[in-house]
């Protein structure tokens, strides 16, 4: 059985056709063709599926499709306003944070959902909101060092939520 | 000079941040069909029997290939592998059938419906345990065969270690064993293959090495290379891991049967479980050794868990014996450095691969060297140290030998006193 989804994606309604036992990962990446959501492991271990449900960073992996009607997912394209980065995206780019880069979408909104909720976070608080996202390259020290000059303003004040 | 010494921002980074960078895993075409393979559920088995007729009508499938269906069923560096398994799989996990179908469901329900009958055999799994007479046989031409040929060890020999351990004031034994490591990229294995309006196969491929991978599948699919064409592309990680084919092959065979793009993408537990890794490393060492801090002799035996299949083992060998005695100046040495069979996945590069196992092993017996003489650890590296011009393990000149200027350095960095007399050493002699 498939079921026609509505929800609101990246400030836009959506309707995407998932299955029954499809995931969100599944309906956005094979659904609608986004492929900024990384499988890695499909297990919900890794975090490179890393998307904002309803304000939260969750593992799309470990979420069924069907549980999102009415809600909202922010992904890593939605922050981007025009060609202008959202300063976490800004800071992971200036840092030099990803290497090889798939972990990178998982991480930068792993990242803007936490900073959302604490916008004055101490290191250890960024390293444990990061703690669900694997760099298999090795750069956590980067990603952690950004988020820390991003949330001291280095790269322009935060936005409050998602919305642009 | 416009970026020595600079932060410059990377070329691909605004992609990274954004979502934007294209994976091959991310490669979608229009009417793709999605590869599953059927992998043998033991370590080691006779193929008694496989009856594909079911599972070929199952709704979905375009194509379900055996090894019958491999113009040149070998592959891999050392193409002693086969594409589709032959009558006796080696290790567990390795292909015998594919799939395409509309659907991975589809996929998966058409393997269900092969009918195959095994024999399990006994495997062999220990590396110590193969070499010996008498142990199951992973391949017929022998557990400790090397496919070039000319020898089942590579030996060093320089001077003579039985004299050199007569000099000596202690002898030191040590065995050292290193595990197996998955390279565990967080993108897996995918191949997207597809022939395009040329007739021109096209395989986007995680390869590392692309022009090994197209001249290696051009035998597998008796293409002409120009008839095969690789895109490569940004990657999630390959660690040495993509230089061992795990999908191109199978995804471009079934792109050739169908007709139609074909995308074989390897799940976490496939990759963690059948891709190649680094496998396990057994090294002991007898060494002499003075008083006063010199090596005298050394002898090592290294023995490398090749797993079932060579791929990249004869090469890592090879890299090993040359590195395995360390930068140090050894007059007396014998090195045999040897690999076996085993009834695993096979042996792959992976991030100095031969090498920074064996210096494990080496730096380890070093400390132990330097507490038996009673010197700090850092001192025997010094007092044995490689300088510029002396020969190097196989006899070859140190063009410019750095082991002292290292070791002064690291020393530094670590906030250790040295001596005078070390401060003022030099490579240069």
């Amino acid at each position: 059985m498939s079921k026609i989804l509505k929800f609101n994606l990246n400030g836009n309604p959506t309707e995407v056709k998932s299955g029954d036992a499809d995931t969100l990962l599944e309906a956005l990446r094979d659904g609608l063709g986004l492929t900024s959501p990384k499988c890695g492991c499909n297990r919900g271990d890794c975090g490179s599926c890393t998307v904002i449900l309803n304000g939260d960073a969750v593992k799309s992996c470990t979420v069924l499709a069907l549980t999102i009607e009415g809600k909202s997912v922010w992904t890593v394209d939605g922050l981007i306003d025009g060609d202008k980065l959202h300063p976490i995206q800004k800071a992971f780019h200036e840092y030099g944070a990803p290497q090889c880069g798939y972990c990178t979408p998982g991480m930068v909104n792993a990242a803007v959902a936490f900073v959302n909720h604490n916008p004055s976070p101490t290191e250890e608080e960024v390293k444990d909101a990061l703690s669900g996202n694997l760099c298999r390259c090795g750069g956590y020290k980067k990603y952690v060092e950004a988020v820390m000059a991003a949330v001291k303003g280095e790269f322009g004040p935060l936005p409050k939520g998602c919305d642009k | 000079m416009n970026s020595v010494g600079k932060r410059i921002p990377r070329y691909d980074g605004i992609g990274h941040v954004t979502g934007r960078t294209q994976y091959v895993s991310d490669v979608a075409m229009p009417d793709m069909l999605t590869c599953k393979t059927l992998r043998c559920p033991y370590h080691k088995a006779r193929i008694k029997s496989i009856d594909t007729a079911e599972a070929k009508k199952a709704p979905g499938v375009y194509a379900l290939i055996t090894k019958d269906d491999v113009p040149h069923n070998l592959f891999a560096m050392v193409p002693d592998h086969h594409v589709l398994a032959e009558e006796i799989t080696r290790y567990k996990g390795q292909n015998i059938a594919a799939v395409a179908a509309i659907t991975k469901e589809a996929a998966l329900d058409a393997l269900a419906k092969i009918k195959i009958e095994y024999e399990e055999l006994t495997p062999i799994i220990d590396p110590e345990e193969a070499i010996k007479d008498g142990a199951p046989q992973v391949r017929p031409e022998g557990n400790n065969h090397m496919f070039d040929g000319s020898s089942v060890i590579r030996k060093i020999r320089r001077g003579n270690v039985e004299e050199g351990f007569k000099e000596a004031d202690f002898i030191i034994e040590g065995r050292y064993s290193t595990p197996s490591q998955e390279h565990a990229p967080l993108e897996t294995c995918c191949s997207v293959a597809y022939v395009d309006a040329s007739g021109k196969l096209v395989i986007h491929s995680k390869a590392q090495g692309l022009y090994f991978a197209q001249g290696d599948l051009a035998n597998v699919f008796k293409l002409p290379l120009n008839k095969l064409k690789f895109v490569g592309g940004t990657i999630g990680g390959g660690f040495g891991g993509m230089n061992s084919i795990h999908t191109d092959h199978i995804a471009g065979l079934l792109a050739l049967k169908t007709g139609k793009p074909v995308r074989f993408h390897l799940t976490r537990e496939e990759e963690m479980l059948y891709s190649t890794i680094r496998t396990p490393w057994v090294f002991k060492f007898k060494d002499g050794i003075r008083k006063d801090g010199v090596i005298t002799a050394r002898r090592v035996e290294v023995l490398h868990d090749c797993g079932s299949y060579t791929e990249l083992g004869l090469y890592a060998v090879e890299k090993n014996a040359n590195m395995i005695a360390g930068a140090n100046l050894i007059k007396n040495l014998a090195v045999d450095s040897r690999m076996v069979y085993t009834n695993k996945m096979p042996s792959g590069s992976m991030r100095g691969f031969g090498v920074n196992v064996g210096q494990y092993a080496e730096q380890v017996q070093l400390d132990r060297l330097a507490r038996a003489v009673g010197i700090s650890p850092i001192e025997i590296r010094f007092i044995n140290a490689f300088h510029t011009g002396d020969p190097n393990h196989t006899g070859n000149p140190i063009a410019a030998a750095s082991t002292i200027e290292t070791l002064q350095g690291v020393a530094a960095m670590s906030g250790q006193q040295l001596s005078d007399k070390y401060l003022a050493m030099s490579s240069e002699k």
